[in-house]
């Protein structure tokens, strides 16, 4: 029977790309059995879920990091340059 | 800070556009790239792009709203002009990262089986949970954070991010693995633990 190391790897990759027959009988034997990776498995389609909901979100204005003034600064001597 | 213009507007005057949008776009820039010299190139190269391209500006959105649609197109430019650069700091952190989260070298068991969490559907509602959500994702390894913000956040597709992040597929799925491990952990702690709140 597969580890629970190894089943956290396969449920993971199983989010990226299609595992093998013999790989999801393996995780699908595993996750009758183990309540643990059952929450991880449960946990990492909530982490995908959240990761697109992400992405609809506005950005945030203020996160307290800035450009920096010296980057400010070569900034805008690079687009006068420009004009 | 200024709030983005409303839609259907004219473009407001190009030199006042890293004033009113630089900081926003070294944000995003920022969170993706982690990197603070590459955060600064990307957004000049995007205000210079769209520089050139303000004539194409259709009003159909946002002034800044714009402007990041143009970072968007940059940032994979931006990471492979830099790839080489990028690759050095390898793998970030190396097996031991993850087997300490096991009880044995062959990993049979969770040391710390993954919690319960309570009706994790109802954090996706609520704003401090995405201020949680964003700073575990700033406190992973640069690589691992990009990785998971490019394929999870932005969408980038398996091939498309081997490319942009110059590795091979496995290394992507290592990559992500780990990031999603860690911040399993991270949310589990501070947000799923029970700290919610308080």
């Amino acid at each position: 029977m597969l580890t629970c190391k190894e089943v956290s790897e396969l449920v993971s990759q199983s989010l990226d790309r299609k595992l093998s027959l013999r790989e999801r009988l393996g995780v699908r034997v595993h996750l009758l059995v183990c309540n643990a990776c059952n929450r991880f498995a449960a946990q990492m389609r909530f982490l995908r879920a959240a990761a697109r909901r992400f992405r609809e979100l506005p950005p945030e204005d203020d996160t307290g990091v800035r450009l920096s003034d010296a980057a400010r600064g070569r900034i805008r001597r690079r687009l006068d340059g420009q004009r | 800070m200024a709030k983005p213009d409303p839609p259907k507007s004219a473009l407001s005057e190009p030199h006042t556009w890293l004033e009113r949008h630089g900081d926003a776009l070294y944000r995003y820039a920022f969170f993706r790239l982690r990197d603070m010299d590459m955060a600064e190139d990307l957004v000049q190269e995007t205000l210079l792009a769209a520089f050139q391209a303000r004539a194409d500006f259709a009003g159909r959105s946002a002034e800044r709203t714009w402007l990041i649609g143009i970072l968007k197109n940059k940032l994979v430019d931006t990471l492979r002009k830099h790839a080489r650069e990028v690759s050095v700091d390898a793998l970030a952190d190396g097996p031991d990262a993850i087997d300490a989260l096991f009880n044995d070298d062959r990993g049979q068991h969770w040391r710390t089986p993954p919690a319960a969490w309570e009706n994790p559907n109802a954090a996706l509602e609520q704003k401090q949970f995405w201020a949680v959500f964003r700073d575990c994702i700033e406190t992973l390894p640069p690589r691992q954070a990009r990785a998971f913000v490019l394929c999870e956040i932005d969408g980038l597709d398996g091939k498309e991010a081997c490319k942009v992040l110059d590795v091979e597929p496995s290394n992507v799925w290592v990559m992500l693995h780990r990031a999603r491990l860690r911040l399993r952990q991270c949310l589990e702690k501070h947000w799923f633990g029970g700290a919610r709140g308080k």
